[in-house]
């Protein structure tokens, strides 16, 4: 087939298009398809594209629309179906919010999901405090649930202390 | 001119970097995206190290766009700086070694290009200089997953470790095709820089590595310089046998591009990488003599579209470009032949 504009060139892009219920068919080749103004046809091929590709393969079952539409991110309002079609997330917090999907998507590009180079002096310090007040907070719980209230007015001390150093520290 | 200049043309070390609670210049609105140049470059420019004398900020928006596109002839900036250029700033120092791009695809681009091999002292600079913005910026940073990218193709240590590599020799017997390959399946991207497909435009390639999590930066360095000596035993092998086996052959096709450099009226840019790549050769191999490598360099930069309408002083079209270029060429090479 012919592409329907030039009249030169193989059709290799096929539109069709359903508008009030009525059918229009378009044949193109890609010269034509990308000047053509019908549409927005963009034959780039990024590493963003490449990627989200990827997020649909690695799954066991096909994504449920309803992930896609309803799983945001609340700090920056990204979806992941923009997510998707963007292959870049919106802020540090979208790798939160995408966890379930993005985890597996960094495991199988990396071949890895554990960080071991440079970790910065400040934030890595703070990380190692927050890790440590979590371990606190579950150790108090666990030592109020037994009543052991000696044990557990320590280590909310503790707790208080670290916190006042978190915050000193930010 | 660096280590083993003969081949590697350059060395560069890349770390993107965000920072905590603002979002991602992807989702940044332009009135955040002025607060965070602000941030970025006053942890440098105020801070108490000695970086501050050195560095000088641009903000993209300020700038006229042929300086812009003169900037990523240069490798100074990227191309997607500058079509953000609302939004961004660079931070260049300078003997512009080192560039800070700000509002890239991350809040921040530390870039140190260095030239020969020299990734390790690039490594250093950024390291450093990384250190210096530490500082005053709290990072984006998982304990788990490292440095917060907004591309997850650049978490954890977020490095881009690359060499641009001159492989006449390897293009020429079509050796670089098995070299393309076992590079990727050993975690390695080798592509064209100018060109695109199959066709290597002036046999040059940019060599770095893929995947940024999992390996500290020391052993992506490593990975990569270790490859990268193995590539430049091969490019020095196939050029003594190309001059052992056929020298006529080859002192031909090096004195024949040398004398369309050296008398061309009309040049394009396309035509003159290639010519260009053949007189570097012929340098390397010491059948042009007199000429020296900087010289290549300078014109390699000096011919590019944007450079060119810069010494004009004006916009100029395609055909006013190559007449210009050719005319540049022949004074450089003239003057030092």
């Amino acid at each position: 087939m012919l592409c329907e504009n030039c009249n030169k060139r193989t059709a290799t892009v096929h539109v069709t298009k359903i508008l009030n219920d009525k059918k229009t068919e378009l044949h193109l080749c890609e010269q034509c398809a990308k000047q053509s103004e019908e549409m927005p046809f963009d034959t780039s091929f990024s590493i963003n594209n490449f990627l989200t590709g990827l997020l649909d393969s690695i799954q066991d079952s096909p994504i449920k629309v309803d992930y896609i539409k309803t799983t945001k991110c609340d700090q920056c309002g990204m979806t992941y179906g923009k997510f998707k079609q963007l292959g870049r997330l919106g802020c540090a917090q979208c790798y939160n919010a995408f966890r379930e999907k993005l985890f597996p998507l960094i495991k199988r590009v990396q071949g890895s999901e554990v960080h071991s180079g440079k970790v910065p002096k400040r934030a890595g310090g703070n990380i190692r405090l927050k890790k440590e007040i979590k371990r606190l907070k579950s150790e108090l719980d666990d030592a109020i649930r037994k009543e052991a209230f000696e044990r557990a007015a320590v280590l909310r001390d503790q707790i208080r202390e670290m916190e006042s150093q978190l915050n000193s520290l930010n | 001119m660096g280590p083993e200049s003969d081949i590697i043309i350059s060395s560069r070390i890349r770390l993107a970097r965000n920072i905590e609670d603002f979002p991602f210049p992807i989702a940044l609105t332009k009135h955040k995206s002025k607060e965070l140049i602000q941030k970025v470059s006053s942890g440098i420019l105020e801070g108490n190290t000695t970086l501050k004398n050195e560095f000088k900020l641009y903000e993209l928006e300020e700038m006229p766009p042929l300086e812009r596109q003169v900037l990523v002839e240069t490798y100074l900036i990227s191309s997607h700086l500058a079509e953000q250029w609302e939004k961004s700033a660079v931070l260049l120092n300078r003997d512009e070694s080192v560039s800070i791009m700000i509002n890239e695809e991350d809040h921040i681009r530390i870039q140190c290009l260095l030239p020969g091999l020299q990734l390790n002292e690039a490594w250093d600079l950024a390291d450093k200089i990384d250190d210096v913005l530490e500082e005053r910026i709290q990072y984006a940073f998982d304990e788990q997953l490292g440095y917060l990218t907004s591309c997850p193709t650049n978490v954890g240590t977020g490095i881009r470790a690359s060499v641009m590599v001159h492989l006449p020799a390897l293009t020429m017997t079509g050796y670089i095709n098995r070299i393309l390959q076992a590079a990727g399946q050993i975690g390695l991207a080798v592509r064209g820089i100018y060109g695109e497909g199959t066709e290597f435009l002036g046999n040059i390639f940019q060599i770095s590595n893929q995947l940024t999590l999992g390996r500290n930066e020391a052993e992506i360095i490593s990975n990569l310089k270790d490859v990268t000596l193995q590539i430049i035993q091969k490019e020095r092998d196939a050029r003594n046998t190309l001059l052992s086996s056929n020298p006529i052959q080859l002192e031909d096709r090096i004195y024949r591009s040398f004398g369309v450099l050296a008398n061309a009226r009309i040049l394009s840019s396309q035509e003159c990488m290639q010519l260009l790549s053949d007189l570097r050769l012929g340098i390397d191999t010491q059948i042009i003599k007199g000429i020296s490598m900087d010289v290549v360099n300078q014109i390699m930069v000096m011919s590019q579209g944007a450079y060119l309408q810069k010494i004009a002083g004006k916009p100029l079209s395609a055909h006013e470009r190559d007449i210009r270029r050719a005319a540049l060429i022949r004074e450089k090479i003239q003057k030092k032949g």
